[in-house]
């Protein structure tokens, strides 16, 4: 083949790639250079090998905060991917109702992070806030800023609030897609409503909802400003999470080491969990 | 298997009907017997897929009633019909195996776990699907997916009527002629109530005992094959049935004798007429013959296709089409006859009686 080839066109993909390299790649080595240091000030560094690495992982701190983390992401996943897509199966198909249903289910994700952390904090306070007097005054005892199981209560209903959206969305998207014959040849089959989601729909769903499930995941798993605005990790250190311990590690204590070694762990526990998920949803696909 | 009555249907997709063309299928009333094979033929946005679902209980009509073997069903839902339907895009349960998909109609309907797999297994054999029984259905090819749909309707040995629409719209034109035939064996062995809803006039014909064509939401005609092309009722059958088309001419009819332009020439007999209606005069091109006497005709064009030469002609300024045999001369003056026994008189669209 006589084919020209000219090679210049890769000049074009350059800009890109000093973007990456300023933005990600030399951001994230930083982070593994701290990681395997140790200073005293004065800019000096002196190398440590994998020290850090090894008292991460040995700390009861980082253990602590790591299951309160899978806790949380657990939690909240088991409650907001079923009532996702039970929202989404029992909204109107068409007409004015479907648009003014995806409009307020829209709602929650517009709002800014911290905004939705602050609205929380005074949705819920005993004293003012409307959730908290009203859990009062219907006998609960309910004080989130200093019961471990109020503010985690507080902690995932402000998450299923902000983020099932985000599912339903994702969810009805997947439904609206099945064509009418399905139903149709369903009906006349004399498939139930359980059979009929068992089926139809959740086979159909199964690629939307792979979707929904990683980005709740990574989400969740890096979730920061909303639990700092509301609870600021506490009471105590109850709803400390990764992030939380991470930045308090980092700028709090300024203990570049640790946190460094810190990040790459969470770093590389996300990557893990994702592909092991994707990978096997994902399997048998190509046959 | 059911004799199906259609009482004076009428649907429409507004809530407020008022005017004829409000409704999308006009009034229908016909018996169609246990056994038939119908063909709905016409083309698209004409009603039949509107008729087919009101049969399967998918649609409620806006008018009418419909009986399965005298019972009234118009109230019932399609599980309470005990139909079945074969839909334009296969429909399969992807996540289950062949057999599975076979099985569900069956697992719905509580039927015992023992009849289940003697019907299923009975079914697979029917329609040659034995070998993908234990397959996922995602990943067959479309003809088999349309066989297993098929399948779901067949493996209920009381199913009052299979309903096709469309069903072959997917389908490779290699395999259309072999699931086709498949097809009509199995209506000749089983005897199924079959409805087919086609806009393809050579799956009709080729399908069914009884034609029914349809038109702006109007049966126009049901008949067998051979009376849609001998006797078109309506002039949109005779466009619309046969390749070409039957020619229709504006004619001046005086008792017996047919004016066409300036030439004039006897029917077989005295159409049966109202004063002020439109005259036309319906000719298949298979029955005019070329030749030295008769209606003078100026050729335009003339088409081999094989076995038959299709000559465009014109009889003052009239588009006609006329069939000759492909080994045929065309004389140099060219004139046209029209066999009388194969003339169709239509007033206002529709045909009408000869006498004597």
């Amino acid at each position: 083949m006589g084919k020209t080839q000219n090679n210049k066109a890769w000049f074009f993909v350059l800009p890109v790639l000093l973007i990456v390299l300023l933005n990600a790649v030399v951001p994230l080595m930083t982070v593994v250079n701290y990681s395997v240091q140790e200073t005293f000030g004065n800019n000096l560094f002196f190398f440590e090998g994998v020290k850090w690495f090894r008292e991460v992982l040995s700390s009861e701190r980082f253990q602590d905060s790591l299951l309160r983390q899978f806790a949380f992401t657990g939690i909240i996943l088991l409650i907001e991917i079923p009532l996702g897509v039970v929202i989404a199966l029992s909204m109107p198909k068409s007409g004015i109702w479907a648009s003014v249903c995806l409009v307020l289910m829209s709602l929650p994700l517009l709002i800014p992070w911290n905004v939705v952390g602050a609205m929380w904090n005074i949705f819920a306070l005993p004293d003012i806030g409307l959730l908290g007097y009203g859990l009062n005054a219907l006998g609960f005892d309910y004080n989130f800023t200093r019961q471990a199981f109020s503010a985690w209560f507080t902690v995932i209903l402000m998450d299923v609030w902000h983020w099932t959206s985000l599912v339903v969305l994702l969810a009805y998207a997947g439904l609206r897609s099945i064509d009418d014959s399905y139903y149709q040849a369903a009906r006349i089959d004399g498939a139930s409503r359980w059979a009929v989601f068992r089926y139809i729909q959740l086979p159909n769903l199964k690629h939307v909802l792979t979707l929904a499930f990683l980005l709740r995941f990574i989400d969740s798993f890096m979730v920061y400003t909303e639990p700092f605005v509301l609870t600021g990790g506490g009471p105590g250190n109850t709803t400390t999470f990764l992030s939380i311990d991470l930045v308090k590690t980092a700028l709090g204590e300024f203990n570049l080491g640790s946190a460094g070694a810190m990040s790459l762990i969470y770093f590389l526990m996300t990557l893990l969990v994702c592909w092991v998920f994707y990978t096997f949803t994902m399997k048998g696909e190509e046959s | 298997m059911a004799r199906i009555d259609l009482q004076h249907l009428r649907h429409s997709y507004l809530t407020n009907p008022v005017r004829d063309e409000d409704y999308a299928l006009k009034e229908v009333h016909y018996t169609w017997d246990d056994g038939g094979a119908y063909a709905l033929l016409g083309p698209s946005g004409c009603g039949k897929t509107t008729l087919l679902n009101i049969i399967s209980g998918l649609l409620r009509s806006s008018e009418g009633k419909i009986l399965f073997d005298g019972k009234d069903v118009t109230e019932l839902q399609p599980e309470g019909r005990n139909i079945a339907q074969v839909f334009q895009f296969p429909v399969v349960y992807d996540t289950m195996s062949v057999h599975d998909n076979l099985a569900f109609p069956l697992r719905n309907r509580g039927v015992a776990a023992d009849e289940v797999e003697r019907r299923v297994s009975e079914t697979l054999d029917m329609l040659d699907l034995k070998k993908w029984a234990d397959k996922k259905a995602k990943g067959l090819t479309a003809d088999v997916k349309q066989k297993i749909s098929l399948g779901r309707g067949m493996v209920r040995s009381d199913v009052n009527a299979i309903l096709f629409d469309e069903p072959l719209t997917v389908i490779d034109p290699h395999l259309k002629w072999q699931l086709r035939s498949q097809l009509k064996l199995l209506h000749k062995q089983f005897g199924h109530t079959m409805v087919y809803v086609t806009h393809d006039q050579t799956e009709a014909l080729t399908f069914a005992d009884k034609v029914v064509v349809m038109f702006e939401g109007e049966i126009v005609q049901i008949g067998t094959p051979e009376e849609l092309f001998e006797r078109p009722s309506h002039t949109f059958v005779g466009y619309f049935i046969g390749s070409p088309g039957m020619n229709v001419l504006p004619v001046d009819i005086k008792g017996i004798t047919a004016k066409i332009g300036e030439t004039r020439f006897d029917l077989s007999g005295v159409p049966n007429l109202k004063p002020g209606v439109r005259t036309d005069l319906g000719i298949r091109p298979e029955f005019i013959t070329l030749g030295e006497k008769g209606i003078p005709v100026s050729i335009q064009k003339v088409e081999d296709i094989g076995h038959q030469k299709i000559v465009r002609a014109a009889i003052e300024g009239m588009d006609i089409a006329v069939v000759i045999d492909e080994d045929a001369s065309i004389p140099a003056d060219p004139h046209v006859v029209f066999d009388p026994r194969r003339v169709n008189i239509y007033a206002n669209d529709w045909r009408v009686e000869m006498e004597g």
